[in-house]
């Protein structure tokens, strides 16, 4: 009898381990797919989506995708998150474009205890004091000294003047670290003026910066938003040079902002289609976007959304599971990844450490022209 | 907080003010029109006027009709869609209490937002300027594009052809008599439904001008680009006194000379723009409830 019993136990371990294995693991994601953020989010998914096709399975189990809209808004960010934990009961989770949402979605997923793997949220309080939160993009300090230093250093410019989105936290503190590393290098900020997140008309505000006379306007803005500002500056005879951030980094910038956007440069990841001496990763992620989606160019949103899905598949490897917790484990101890945007390394506040890109519009496109390493 | 302001810069902050308030006053008419008339704040007018850019957008960009077609066309849409939205979502309740009727104008606008979002997609799409209206010349130590004049010379205009219509037109008559008593104008023989959809099908028309010249002002268009500015003209109709048509356009000026100068006074205070319209409506509300010129209560349209 008691053999019987344990025959019985043990098919049944089998079966339930059979069940496990044909189980798809699930990783949800979580991204702008409508709203404000649109553009960027869209293309950080479809670079998901790509690295899926390349690595549909990991430990022998098929990866399934789950995804939810955040439509670029914070509340909804929250729920997408709980969707993806409650119902779809998903192992890890991706995103987000923007560090708002990603800080609204964060603090869901902390109390569930499932982690997340960030794409371009770069503020750094999206991963402080977490424990689930992971990214695979730099940080805004990082990326505010590398801006500042290249305008001072390099294009020799000595004053500065910042116009920034008072509702976004990725503006705040990318403008604030900008000025930081702008003043102590030795520059002076003229001018410092502020607009809300849905304002489309800047013209006060750039009457008084073009008054101040800078060398460069520091304006971390989302680029539907920051074409629209270059627009106005132009038209009210601005002469000086934009520079922005990595949400500037989208090929759309040009279609809405025309000649305007001429000369405009903004820092980024180290990944762009133009860009020379390509890593392996990269070359391959450039070859197989443009085998599937043929008229639409890649871009660093869809790089990280693509590398994003790399460490996450990466951590499920070396952690031989796909429990949540397992995988937030050895996304700890994630080194020298190579990813699209270059080696990834995850330092021991949950940030990607890897180079930075400096990018110029020219002639109506996107030049790479160069990196600085940190 | 130093405030030093050339002649020059005043101007240029002037000239963008009328230009942002005239916009602002536009949209505000379509507003203080139907209340006017029903004693109904129409929330989906935001959503026409984000309509009427849409349009614009896909004649002249997509299906590359000339300019003057393509705004026709435009605002031929866009009151279509404002008199189905009056058909469809408040003739109905038309002896229903007033705020079913406004609950019904909530939905609407959420409708054509969403409805919009799946119809257009969710990105910013770019509105090509024409070149003529964007060459820019200096007056002074002042910058100007054409279109910067127009946009203000459009806005009056339209008022002035409003104003006519209204106080010199049978119909202008029948509407200022269904503001009064809507049951007496109807045992006068009025149709007084057709007046309603009249009224409905001008205050669209004008919010599609008025969505048309802010894609050409701002070369970008989105599913929800009219909630902010429908907002702002909001305030700018009961700041100028909701029902009356001047005080629309009053409001309208006021409220974009508020903006825009706060910023030009007090460059520190830029983050608080909004804050400043408010504390004017709030302002203007306890000194004078009914609005600048919302004086003649029983006058109202």
């Amino acid at each position: 009898m008691r053999r019987l019993l344990l025959v019985v136990f043990v098919c049944l371990l089998m079966t339930g381990s059979a069940f496990a294995a044909d189980e798809p693991i699930r990783i949800g994601v979580f991204n702008c797919l409508t709203g404000q953020n649109a553009f960027g989010g869209q293309l950080e998914l479809e670079g998901t989506q790509l690295a899926l096709s390349e690595i549909p399975e990991v430990l022998g189990r098929k990866i399934e995708l789950v995804v939810v809209d955040n439509k670029s808004d914070k509340t909804e960010a929250a729920n997408a998150v709980a969707r993806l934990i409650e119902r779809d009961k998903v192992n890890a989770i991706i995103g987000t474009y923007g560090s708002a949402l990603a800080m609204a979605g964060g603090e869901v997923a902390e109390t569930a205890g499932v982690p997340v793997m960030g794409t371009s949220c770069t503020n750094p309080l999206v991963t402080q004091n977490k424990k689930y939160y992971f990214r695979a993009c730099f940080i805004d300090p990082f990326q505010g000294s590398g801006a500042a230093a290249y305008a001072y250093r390099t294009l020799n410019f000595k004053k500065a003047a910042l116009l920034i989105d008072v509702a976004n936290d990725y503006s705040v503190g990318l403008g604030n670290f900008f000025k930081q590393s702008f003043i102590s290098l030795g520059g002076e900020i003229v001018s410092e003026m502020k607009y809300n997140s849905g304002d489309q008309d800047f013209t006060a505000q750039l009457t008084e910066i073009i008054s101040k006379n800078p060398d460069i306007v520091f304006l971390p803005a989302y680029f539907a938003e920051g074409a629209i500002v270059l627009k106005q500056a132009r038209e009210l005879g601005a002469k000086f040079r934009f520079m922005g951030g990595d949400a500037m980094d989208n090929p759309e910038i040009v279609t809405l902002g025309g000649d305007a956007v001429e000369g405009f440069l903004h820092t980024t990841f180290a990944y762009d289609p133009s860009m020379k001496d390509m890593n392996p990763v990269a070359q391959k992620f450039t070859e197989s976007w443009k085998a599937k989606y043929p008229d639409k160019e890649p871009n660093v949103n869809a790089a990280l959304g693509y590398d994003a899905f790399v460490l996450v598949v990466d951590a499920i490897k070396r952690a031989g599971s796909a429990d949540p917790d397992k995988i937030r484990d050895a996304l700890e101890s994630t080194k020298d990844v190579p990813t699209v945007t270059g080696l990834t390394t995850l330092n021991a506040t949950h940030d990607a450490e890897k180079e930075l890109g400096i990018v110029e519009i020219k002639d109506g496109k996107k030049q790479f022209i160069g990196t600085i390493t940190p | 907080m130093g405030i030093n302001l050339s002649f020059d810069m005043f101007m240029q902050h002037l000239i963008n003010a009328v230009g942002l308030g005239s916009l602002y006053g536009l949209i505000a008419i379509g507003y203080t029109m139907v209340y006017g008339i029903l004693r109904l704040i129409n929330f989906a007018h935001g959503d026409i006027f984000m309509l009427g850019a849409y349009f614009v957008f896909f004649a002249t960009v997509r299906y590359k009709l000339p300019w003057v077609l393509g705004v026709l066309t435009a605002v031929a849409g866009a009151t279509v869609c404002g008199l189905l939205v009056d058909r469809i979502a408040y003739r109905p309740l038309r002896n229903a209490p007033r705020i079913s009727a406004l609950i019904s104008a909530i939905g609407v606008s959420f409708f054509i937002e969403n409805l919009s979002v799946v119809v257009f997609s969710g990105m910013p799409r770019p509105v090509v300027q024409p070149p003529l209206l964007m060459k820019a010349f200096s007056i002074g130590g002042v910058r100007l594009v054409p279109l910067a004049i127009l946009v203000p010379a459009i806005s009056f205009a339209m008022v002035a052809g409003l104003l006519w219509l209204v106080y010199r037109t049978k119909p202008g008559l029948a509407m200022r008599s269904i503001s009064h008593d809507i049951e007496t104008t109807r045992l006068m023989g009025v149709s007084v439904d057709r007046i309603i959809a009249l009224t409905f099908a001008l205050g669209s028309a004008l919010a599609a001008v008025a969505g048309i010249m802010w894609a050409l002002r701002y070369p970008r268009v989105e599913p929800f680009m009219g909630i902010v500015p429908g907002f702002k003209a909001f305030i700018a109709a009961v700041f100028g006194g909701i029902g009356s048509i001047p005080g629309a356009m009053l409001g309208g000026l006021s409220l974009g000379f508020v903006e825009i100068m706060s910023i030009a006074f007090f460059p520190r205070l830029s983050g608080y723009r909004d804050a400043f319209a408010f504390i004017l409506l709030i302002l203007i509300l306890l000194v004078k409830p009914t609005g600048l010129m919302g004086e003649k209560l029983e006058d109202k349209i």
